[in-house]
């Protein structure tokens, strides 16, 4: 690998990641309410299967690293092995608009609670990578 | 029938049992062939050994010997990273993955026989085939362009690579007062906000080196495809007086020893470096193979599984396709295709059903100038009523403003993305 792109905002730059452990998550009620009410018309509360969520978090990986370890030094916040609930809340807080975000909020609502369930699960059962 | 089709062919091919899971062909194991090493095929690659628990080998056909990435050349176009910032080995896909990597053009296909004809001179037989060949760009849609492209007159760099570092001496010899002119095809075309961060990115070079000079931006399409509110904005703030764009204008010629670009309607314009872009359609054996079957161009698939809808067991991904509405030809949707189809040859190499409702998504960020970035997201749900992809409502968007955060996230997903295809 290359070495990373200099990230010329290093001393300033948020986390979009950092709420996960901030503790300033929104009542878990009223972002499910938020979030029931942003369901896409026509998304059908399907459960989905394992083979299915491993796919939905391949989406994720583009940008949070293969199976969530994002490379060392990024600035994209790692999944893997991360507490469901807080995974969860964090995508919650995200589609409901309670965190505020750049990207995230824009790509969380694009999915069904019962997709972003099943990511958080994904996520939370991954282990670490270590680093390279 | 399909599915049915392949298992029959492998049980046929007198494959007894499963391996790891995995029909097996005759003695050995289901193979799949991965043609071209993009953002495409390079992750196809990796998530087929990945799927596949390294049950299905997979070899992958790429003349280079490494890879290029056109997502973040415009900044070495624009003098901020060099080319070797943007050059990522081949090598882990083999050590760390077990995918065998054979460095040579792929000539032909027959989806009759499941072959594919190398340019050296070897065949490759398949089970199931990727082809994510990119585009060609249309040189002789624009007259005196591809010899113009030949001398290395009138470039495209549009491919990273060689062509990139032309570009960047041709605008670093450029004279104080001089004007860049860059041409935007009608789209669809790859990248399609690439265009506009390139104009941002020189216009940013230009202001601290040569600050008379101009960039002038014709574009055949009525207004700027994407992002437009925030290039814009970004121009009239940052360039004022410097970038300048035009819509309607379908460059038609050009005279590359004068420096003319000549337009179906408009008056000629004469600039010191012209970067033409011309019409693309799907990479040159994607449209030889007859896959390009939508209007000649693009190659239409079964969202599902990215089969082509002509060749049975070819599964085509990234910028060739004929994009599902919304779907931009970009880096990040071509490694989503990629993860799409290899979950979707896996489980039908074992004899499972594909996921009936895959989902992608994109984000595609853009500098605007060294410092500062935007993005646009989206999410995509396959609708199997429209038999295609559609956006999810309520999902996806721009940047609220151009900023230094977002460059941030932009050389981290560069670093991301390429480590999820190569790493």
């Amino acid at each position: 690998m290359p070495a990373a792109l200099p990230t010329p905002c290093r001393s300033t730059r948020r986390r979009e990641g950092s709420a996960v452990t901030s503790g300033r998550l929104p009542a878990a009620a009223a972002g499910l309410v938020m979030l029931a009410l942003l369901q896409p018309a026509g998304a059908r509360a399907q459960p989905v299967s394992g083979l299915q969520a491993r796919t939905l978090a391949a989406a994720c990986a583009t940008c949070h690293g293969t199976e969530g370890s994002a490379p060392a030094g990024s600035p994209i916040v790692s999944l893997a092995g991360r507490p469901q609930a807080e995974l969860r809340a964090a995508l919650d807080a995200f589609a409901s608009g309670t965190r505020p975000g750049t990207v995230m909020p824009q790509i969380a609502r694009g999915y069904t609670a019962a997709q972003l369930d099943a990511l958080a699960a994904y996520f939370a059962n991954r282990p670490p990578a270590p680093p390279r | 029938m399909k599915r049915r089709g392949v298992l029959q062919g492998l049980l046929a091919g007198g494959a007894a049992a499963a391996v790891g899971g995995c029909a097996a062909v005759g003695h050995g194991r289901a193979h799949v062939v991965v043609i071209g090493g993009g953002y495409g095929g390079a992750t196809a690659a990796k998530y087929l050994r990945l799927f596949s628990g390294h049950a299905v080998d997979v070899t992958l056909v790429e003349p280079e010997p490494a890879f290029v990435s056109c997502p973040a050349s415009n900044l070495v176009v624009a003098g901020i990273r060099t080319l070797a910032d943007i050059t990522l080995p081949y090598d882990t896909l083999t050590s760390r993955h077990g995918v065998k990597r054979v460095q040579d053009r792929a000539d032909a296909i027959d989806p009759q026989a499941r072959s594919v004809r190398l340019a050296g001179g070897g065949t490759l037989r398949y089970d199931k085939l990727v082809l994510s060949p990119g585009v060609e760009l249309m040189f002789d849609a624009v007259r005196g362009l591809r010899q113009a492209q030949a001398e290395g007159r009138i470039l495209q760099a549009w491919k990273a690579g060689p062509e990139t570092l032309a570009l960047r001496r041709q605008i670093a010899a450029m004279p104080d007062g001089g004007v860049f002119a860059i041409t935007v095809p009608e789209a669809p075309y790859r990248c399609p906000p690439g265009p506009y961060e390139r104009a941002s990115v020189v216009a940013g070079y230009l202001k601290m080196h040569k600050p008379r000079a101009k960039v002038l931006i014709l574009d055949a399409n009525e207004d700027v495809t994407s992002k437009g509110p925030l290039f814009k904005r970004a121009w009239n703030e940052l360039y004022p007086g410097m970038v300048e764009y035009r819509g309607r204008h379908q460059v038609s010629a050009v005279d590359a020893r004068r420096g003319v670009l000549e337009f179906d309607v408009h008056e000629d314009l004469r600039a010191d470096v012209l970067n033409v872009l011309p019409p693309m359609r799907a990479g040159a054996l994607a449209v030889q193979a007859g896959l390009a079957n939508a209007n000649g161009r693009w190659c239409l698939v079964d969202f599902r599984n990215f089969e082509s809808t002509v060749a049975p067991h070819v599964h085509v991904l990234g910028d060739a396709i004929q994009s599902a509405p919304l779907m931009p030809k970009s880096g990040h949707m071509a490694n989503n295709h990629a993860k799409v189809a290899a979950a979707a040859i896996v489980a039908e190499l074992r004899g499972e059903p594909i996921d009936p409702a895959p989902m992608l998504s994109n984000t595609c960020y853009s500098f605007v100038s060294p410092a500062e970035a935007i993005h646009v997201a989206s999410v995509h749900r396959y609708a199997a009523a429209q038999k295609t992809f559609l956006t999810v409502p309520g999902s996806g968007g721009v940047s609220a403003r151009r900023s230094v955060l977002e460059a941030g996230y932009a050389a981290g997903w560069a670093q991301a993305i390429w480590a999820d295809m190569l790493g």
